[in-house]
């Protein structure tokens, strides 16, 4: 927006007012974001920016026309709200269409400005991470990783006069600690809202203590083996999971949870009976929207669900299937309630913490920091293939002997949670891979009775 | 070729990059540039019969990065006046002052000229000008064209299309205007065996470009795959479980441009060999030391890197960091004899020039060390398909991409395919199921024995390929002749799943 320019909260009412469609959302978005990047104990890459988005979606006969731009003006909103109303011209109706959803009031906060730290969020993060690199250089030691930080607000009002506004500070740091012959590697990562509860020397610390495990190198084949997974991990694979888990696709027969004959496994006894999984917009530290907002319809959601409220929804418990995420539309096929999509997810559990499991493991057993480049190679069974990384250590006698090479697997999901045999404490996790999408996500560590090595990585 | 948008060339850029590099100078910059894109986007995706969503964005921002103290800074906005502009170059200073206690290596480039010019790629239907309907009309006409075979429960047809601008200036006085135009297009059919709960899906081998509409319209086959996908389909699912062991692999290019972007292509990107990437994407087993006697693969092996391929997604005229776009020699005679390199990398290793493989995938990204185009060149004489499958006792033919993962280091990798054919004596057979192959990256090349001629040649590629944190999507081709491996492991993914 230009200086001139009243604010997004502004921008969307007038383009709501400007509106001749049958029915109108407008999705206003603003975000500001920091981020460092170093490797070889310096800085590489890092910036700061500035954004902004607006969706104008026209409903007209049952048509919708999609249209976004950045920086939106008073000068130019007409235009987009007239290309958004012609683009409903000759479409074919949507399949998903529904009335949308009455008027909510216009809530308190909703044209404040929006605060963003800038760079100044690293301030005492920064002289830290430089302590770091030094201790690492005195060390031998190379470190590489990535901080990054933004704040982000969303803007939603409708034609009914629903008016949603949602803000999201959200944050991460991920520290890789290497050998200067790259042949031992550790890494560690976490989420953060504000960077004030990121403590770089005990990040260090836990990465060189690791590192230290890996003195000793021992080699094992590809094979079958008992595993704790490290709570990124599981968030990895359990993601993966619910990323699946579209009411729609499995009704349609084409997911894991397809049910022979038709339907879902809604109901099923899947999993162990001691893993239970829900998301939670109010979570405390992994709050999300507790709305729908989106510009488009996908499996995932529906524009004409735009504001519909998101609450605590219960996936899985005791093992059994609870619920699948479903659009009002599709819900409504069978006279259901809809089950929207929700961006965070939770594993509750309170049990041991990770040096009590590695103590009760007889073995032998492999302790698995995260995973990598998991993709899916059969959907029947939502196999999915990956690699271990950055720490694979052996654990024997309630010891862990030594670092083992890497592994690529290839397990489902969903027998990594039918064959969990124990779980940790669960606590805010950052995922490796999916880690850029999805990081609002409390995973315990798992303990895995069979995990399949399909073949050694040499990667170290 | 074609012009630049009008509606581009009316945007304020050589205002607001005047603005910010004269502020840059100003405030001690040894080198600035300014980077101004505009990038309109339209999403299609039509699912069985019905429109699920069609939607058009356009992105409009620039960015500003400096060196300054020795330090990177960088911002990025989308104000588009010159005060704004201005204050941008501004934060760019103070992000490089704020921290410059965490760099240790000053920043140098490797020399460029400057240059003047406007550049425009190869296209002939701007697919912005296409009518909305007539292209969901299409997308539907070939769904229900394999929907009325009764063969398949579901297809879901998906194209992407964009339209990119970009304009760069620096100090050293670059003004460069450019403009490109790629598509995308893929459906997928599922049949659903409603008694078993048995399913499978087979998507199109058609595979992304640097063209315009006329990809999607005429120039690939979409009619004649859809005819054939149901049929092949039902085929697949009721085809004999493959049995694990080694065999000989005859590679269509719709399947291994996919196997080198993974295992050529990263492997030879030098952000990776020197750490840059080692938090995130990973490094690389192509060491420095290598460079010049790893042998990668057999002799018949000679891959190029190129920016300045017809159509290719990576093509370019120069890259984002001014460097003029360039071909050359990845792997020779199964000998690594070069890197990809942007401009920092190339004056710190001593290569004296960058070959441009410089990228930011939108006006709020750093420009990283992207994969140029990354090609795998076709025999002299022509060597067709049935040539390579006339050679091969027992093995199996693999035709178009599907699953696809790989190490860290770009060792160990996995792939699937959308199509696996038995062969048996020199002659193709029936279709097998459950199978995936699975190497290491060196052994891998040095069992190819042959490669195709000419006529098996296809240019693939991908529309997103990700790296870099905050993570990016670059579009790269691939282009490839068929090739044939001897004695690849193959596994039967039936088996692994119930290990």
């Amino acid at each position: 927006m230009s200086a001139a320019d009243p604010g997004m909260a502004t921008l969307v009412e007038r383009a709501l007012a400007l509106s001749r469609a049958d029915d109108c959302i407008v999705i206003g978005s603003e975000w500001s974001t920091a981020n460092v990047r170093w490797a070889n104990n310096t800085s590489t890459t890092n910036g700061i920016g500035t954004g902004n988005q607006l969706h104008v979606v026209s409903v007209i006969d049952r048509r919708v026309g999609s249209v976004g731009i950045t920086n939106p003006t008073v000068e130019n909103l007409e235009s987009i709200v007239r290309r958004s109303e012609a683009a409903c011209e000759g479409r074919p109706e949507a399949e998903d269409f529904m009335p949308l959803l009455p008027g909510t009031g216009t809530p308190p906060h909703w044209a404040d400005p929006v605060g963003s730290p800038g760079i100044g969020v690293f301030a005492a993060m920064a002289p830290a991470l430089g302590d770091a690199f030094r201790r690492a250089e005195a060390a031998g030691l190379r470190l590489f990783g990535y901080a990054e930080h933004t704040t982000s607000t969303t803007w939603l009002g409708t034609s009914t006069g629903m008016r949603r506004r949602h803000t999201r500070l959200d944050g991460l740091i991920e520290l890789n600690a290497k050998t200067a012959d790259f042949a031992r590697s550790t890494w560690v990562g976490q989420t953060t809202d504000t960077f004030d509860d990121v403590d770089v020397p005990a990040l260090y610390d836990h990465a060189v203590e690791r590192l230290g495990w890996a003195e000793t190198s021992i080699e094992l084949p590809a094979g079958q083996y008992e595993v704790l997974l490290e709570p990124s991990a599981v968030a990895d694979m359990v993601f993966f999971l619910y990323s699946s888990a579209s009411a729609r696709e499995a009704d349609e027969g084409r997911t894991v949870f397809s049910r022979p004959g038709g339907g879902n496994r809604i109901g099923e006894q899947i999993f162990a009976p001691s893993v239970q999984l829900y998301s939670d917009p109010a979570e405390p530290d992994l709050d999300v929207a507790s709305f729908v907002a989106t510009s488009s319809s996908s499996s995932f959601s529906s524009v004409f669900d735009n504001g519909l409220p998101v609450g605590r929804t219960e996936w899985v418990r005791d093992g059994a299937l609870r619920a699948l995420f479903s659009t009002r539309h599709w819900a409504a096929r069978d006279g259901g309630e809809p089950t929207p999509f929700v961006a965070n997810l939770i594993m509750p559990a309170a049990g041991p913490d990770l040096a009590e499991m590695i103590a009760a493991t007889t073995g032998p057993a492999l302790l698995v920091t995260c995973l990598w480049y998991i993709r899916e190679v059969d959907p029947q069974r939502l196999l999915l293939t990956g690699l271990t990384r950055d720490g694979v250590y052996l654990i024997e006698g309630g010891e862990v002997k030594g670092a083992v090479n890497n592994f690529r697997f290839n397990m489902s999901p969903v027998d990594v949670l039918a064959q969990t045999v124990q779980l940790g404490t669960s606590a805010p996790t950052l995922p490796r891979e999916f880690g850029d999408y999805f990081r609002s996500i409390s995973m315990p560590p798992i303990r895995v009775e069979r995990f399949n090595m399909s073949s050694v990585s040499r990667a170290t | 070729m074609p012009d630049v948008d009008p509606e581009f060339l009316d945007l304020p850029y050589r205002r607001l990059g005047e603005a910010a590099l004269t502020r840059a100078r100003q405030l001690g910059a040894t080198y600035a540039d300014f980077r101004f894109e505009r990038r309109r986007k339209q999403n299609i995706r039509v699912r069985d019969r019905s429109l699920e969503r069609l939607t058009d964005s356009q992105t409009v921002g620039y960015a500003v990065r400096v060196v300054h103290g020795g330090a990177w800074g960088f911002a990025s906005a989308v104000q588009l006046t010159p005060d704004a502009a201005a204050a941008t170059a501004e934060a760019a200073v103070s992000v490089a002052v704020t921290l410059a206690p965490l760099n240790s290596e000053p920043v140098e480039l490797a020399p460029e000229p400057a240059y003047r010019g406007t550049w425009v790629s190869s296209y002939d239907i701007d697919p912005f000008a296409v009518p909305d309907n007539d292209k969901v009309t299409f997308l539907t006409s070939i769904n229900e064209r394999m929907l009325r075979t009764g063969k398949v429960a579901h297809v879901d047809f998906a194209v992407g299309q964009v339209l990119e601008n970009k304009y760069f200036a620096d100090l050293a006085g670059s003004d460069l205007v450019q403009q490109r135009v790629r598509v995308d297009g893929d459906f997928t059919a599922a049949r659903v065996d409603d008694a078993s709960g048995a399913f499978d899906t087979m998507r199109s081998c058609s595979l992304p470009s640097g063209r315009g509409w006329e990809h999607i319209a005429t120039a690939y086959s979409y009619g004649a795959e859809a005819d054939e996908v149901p049929d092949l389909l039902e085929e697949k699912m009721a085809s004999p479980s493959v049995e694990p062991g080694h065999y000989d692999l005859v590679i269509h290019p719709t399947n291994l441009w996919l196997t080198i972007h993974e295992s050529i292509g990263h492997a030879t990107e030098l952000d990776r060999v020197l750490g840059y990437e080692a938090n995130y994407a990973g490094t690389s087993f192509a060491t420095l030391d290598n460079l010049g006697t790893l042998r990668y693969g057999s002799p018949v092996m000679h891959v190029t890197g190129d920016r300045s391929m017809e159509h290719g997604l990576s093509t370019v005229a120069w890259d984002d960091e001014g460097v003029a776009a360039q071909q050359w020699d990845l792997i020779r005679d199964g000998v690594l004899v070069g890197y990809q390199l942007n401009r920092q990398m190339a004056h710190k290793q001593g290569f004296g020039r960058s070959n441009g493989c410089a990228y930011a995938d939108s006006p709020g990204a750093v420009p990283i060390q992207r994969m140029p185009n990354v090609s795998l060149q076709p025999a002299a004489t022509d060597v067709t398909v049935e040539d390579l499958i006339g050679g091969v006792e027992r093995g199996i033919y693999v035709v178009g991409d599907r699953s696809w993962s790989i190490d860290m280091q770009r060792h160990n990798f996995q792939f699937t395919a959308q199509r696996f054919y038995e062969i048996r004596g020199g002659r193709l057979g029936g279709q097998l199921k459950d199978v995936a192959y699975q190497g290491t990256t060196t052994e891998f090349w040095n069992s190819m024995e042959a490669v195709g001629g000419p006529s098996t040649w296809v240019l693939g590629g991908s529309f997103n390929c990700g790296k870099g944190q905050p993570g990016q999507a670059a579009p790269v081709s691939h282009g490839c002749p068929a090739a044939l491996f001897r004695q690849v492991n193959v596994l039967n993914t039936a088996s692994e799943a119930s290990e």
